[in-house]
C-alpha cells in the first residue's frame, strides 16, 4: 500500500521553511556552504541554495558528495553502488557546512558523508538538513533541520521523488502489506 | 546500466563487453577527483590486501597499481622477482599457492609469458589483474588510453586511431585493438612489416605500411616503444633507419590533423620512435596517461574487490 505524505507544494514549503531556519540559526548566509548527498540530496541542496539567495540575496557555494567509497553497508547490499563523482570545488575549512539529504533513516549515510567531508578540510561545523526524518537511528546522529517527521516501521520504505530526477515532487510511504 | 564486472578477474580487454568498459571508464572518472584532494585517500578498500607480483621490471605500472591501492586504503605488498624465492627456482604455481595461503584480496601480476595471468587466475580464488603478460594483453593500459582519449575527445565512437611501431610484440597494441573495436573506433596499425603480424587484419584493424599515410587523418596516434633488442634479431636494420622511417617527429606530424592527440605507453626511447619535441609538444598526452592510469586502476581494483 502506498500513502502519499507530501505533495509538490508541501515539499516546496518545507524547503522554504528550512531555508529560513538555516538563516535564522546561522544569523545570515555568511560563511555558509551547502553540500548535497547523491542522488536526491543534491537537488534539495540546489533548491535550498536558490531559496537562500532569494531571501538573502547571497549566492552560496553548493557541492556534491558521493558516499559510495565511504559506505559500511556495501557487503550486505545486493547490488553494488556505482561510484559517482564528488564535486566540492571550494574550501570547506572554517565554513559552516549544511549537509543535505532526502531521507534520514539509520544515520549510516550521514556518518559516511561526514567522514567524506572531513577529508576535504576542517569545517567550523556541520549541520544536517533532511527533507524527511523517518526514525530508526543506528548511530548517534540527529538532524538540525527537518522538512517533515514521518514515523515509520522497518517494513515500510519512504520514497522521495523530485522533479529533477523523477519528473514530479512527491513523498510516499510504501508498506509491504 | 550494469554495476559490476562479470568475471572475477581482469585478464584482457578481449573478454570485456562495451558496457563493462564504460563502467570502468565512468568509475575511473569519479576516482580521478580523489587524487586531486589534499587527503588523497578514501576508506573503500580498508582491510583488503593487494599483492603486486611482478616477474618483469616495471616502474610505471607497479607504482601506479601501488598508489591506486593505497588511495583506496588497501594494504599493498610488492613482490619483485629479483628479491623473491622465484630467484631460487620456485614455480609460478607454488608461488601462487603460497600467496593464496596468506589470503590476499587481489593479485596483480606481470609476467613475461603470455597466459601467465590466466594460469594464476585459475589457481587463485581471489581476483587476478593482468598487468601485462608477454605479448598477450595489458588491459589496464588500454583502458587508461581509452580514458585519456575520451577525456580529450568526449566521444570514442568513430575516432580513427593509428598504432605505430612494433605491433607483433606489443601487448599494449593487442589490448587497445580489442577494446577500441568494441567501442566503435577505427584502428590502423603501421610499422616495419617484419613487426606486423601476418593476418592481424583478422582481429579488426587496417594495415598501412607507410607511416605518413597512417598519420594522415588520424584522431589519435599511439607510438609504441621499439625494444632495442629486436634489432639484434634482425627485425630492422638499425635504430637510425627505424627512427627515420617510422619515428614520429615534427616533420611527419605536419601531415596530421590539427587536433590530433599523441600517446605513448612508456617507457619512451626519445629520439627513436618519438622525437623529444613531439613527446613534450602540445599534442602529447603522455603524462596525462600516467595520471589517468592511477584513476583507472583504482576503478578496476574497486570493481573487482570492493564489496564483493
Amino acid at each position: 500500500m502506498n500513502t502519499r505524505v507530501m505533495n509538490a507544494d508541501e515539499v516546496n514549503r518545507a524547503i522554504t521553511r528550512i531555508a529560513h531556519e538555516v538563516l535564522e540559526k546561522n544569523k545570515g548566509a555568511h560563511d555558509l556552504v551547502i553540500v548535497g548527498i547523491r542522488t536526491r540530496g543534491v537537488f534539495i541542496a540546489d533548491r535550498l541554495a536558490a531559496k537562500i539567495k532569494e531571501i538573502e540575496g547571497e549566492a552560496i557555494p553548493v557541492g556534491i558528495i558521493d558516499i559510495t567509497l565511504y559506505r559500511d553497508d556495501i557487503k550486505s547490499s545486493p547490488s553494488k553502488h556505482i561510484v559517482k563523482k564528488t564535486e566540492i570545488p571550494f574550501s570547506i575549512t572554517d565554513k559552516k557546512v549544511i549537509l543535505v539529504d532526502d531521507v534520514l533513516y539509520t544515520g549510516r549515510s550521514i556518518r559516511a558523508a561526514i567522514d567524506g567531508l572531513i577529508d576535504f578540510g576542517r569545517p567550523a561545523n556541520i549541520q544536517l538538513a533532511v527533507l524527511i526524518d523517518r526514525g530508526h537511528r543506528e548511530l548517534p546522529i540527529r538532524a538540525d533541520f527537518v522538512g517533515k517527521n514521518i514515523p515509520t516501521s522497518h517494513d515500510e520504505s519512504v520514497k522521495v521523488m523530485l522533479k529533477e530526477e523523477d519528473g514530479v515532487d512527491k513523498v510516499t510511504v510504501i508498506s509491504d502489506q | 546500466m550494469i554495476n559490476k564486472l562479470k568475471s572475477k578477474d581482469l585478464l584482457g580487454t578481449k573478454d570485456l563487453s562495451p558496457e563493462e568498459i564504460l563502467l570502468i571508464l565512468n568509475t575511473a572518472e569519479s576516482m580521478k577527483e580523489i587524487s586531486s584532494r589534499d587527503i588523497k585517500k578514501v576508506p573503500a578498500l580498508r582491510g583488503k590486501t593487494i599483492i603486486n607480483l611482478f616477474y618483469e621490471s616495471s616502474t610505471r605500472t607497479r607504482t601506479s597499481f601501488e598508489i591506486a591501492g593505497k588511495r583506496l586504503s588497501a594494504d599493498v605488498v610488492n613482490i619483485s622477482v629479483s628479491t623473491s624465492s622465484v630467484a631460487k627456482g620456485e614455480t609460478l604455481r607454488d608461488t601462487a599457492k603460497n600467496l593464496e595461503a596468506m589470503n590476499p584480496d587481489a593479485v596483480v601480476i606481470r609476467h613475461s609469458s603470455s597466459g601467465a595471468s590466466e594460469y594464476i587466475a585459475k589457481i587463485l580464488r581471489c581476483p587476478v589483474i593482468n598487468a601485462g603478460d608477454g605479448a598477450h594483453e595489458h588491459p589496464t593500459q588500454a583502458l587508461l588510453d581509452l580514458f585519456t582519449i575520451r577525456e580529450k575527445k568526449k566521444e570514442l565512437k568513430g575516432l580513427k586511431v593509428s598504432i605505430i611501431g612494433d605491433i607483433a610484440h606489443s601487448r599494449v597494441a593487442r589490448s587497445n585493438i580489442y577494446a577500441m573495436n568494441k567501442m566503435g573506433m577505427d584502428v590502423t596499425v603501421s610499422g616495419p612489416s617484419t613487426l606486423i603480424p601476418v593476418d592481424i587484419e583478422k582481429i579488426g584493424v587496417k594495415v598501412v605500411n607507410d607511416v605518413v599515410k597512417a598519420i594522415e587523418g588520424a584522431d589519435v596516434i599511439i607510438m609504441l616503444r621499439i625494444q632495442l633488442e629486436r634489432q639484434e634479431k634482425g627485425l630492422f636494420p638499425s635504430i637510425r633507419e627505424y627512427s627515420r622511417l617510422f619515428g614520429l617527429n615534427t616533420e611527419k606530424l605536419k601531415n596530421a590533423k590539427e587536433d590530433v592527440i599523441i600517446m605513448h605507453p612508456g617507457p619512451m626511447n626519445r629520439g627513436v620512435e618519438i622525437s623529444a619535441d613531439v613527446a613534450d609538444g602540445q599534442y602529447s598526452l603522455i603524462l596525462d596517461q600516467v595520471t589517468n592510469g592511477v584513476a583507472v586502476r583504482m576503478a578496476v581494483l574497486h570493481l573487482l574487490t570492493g564489496g564483493a
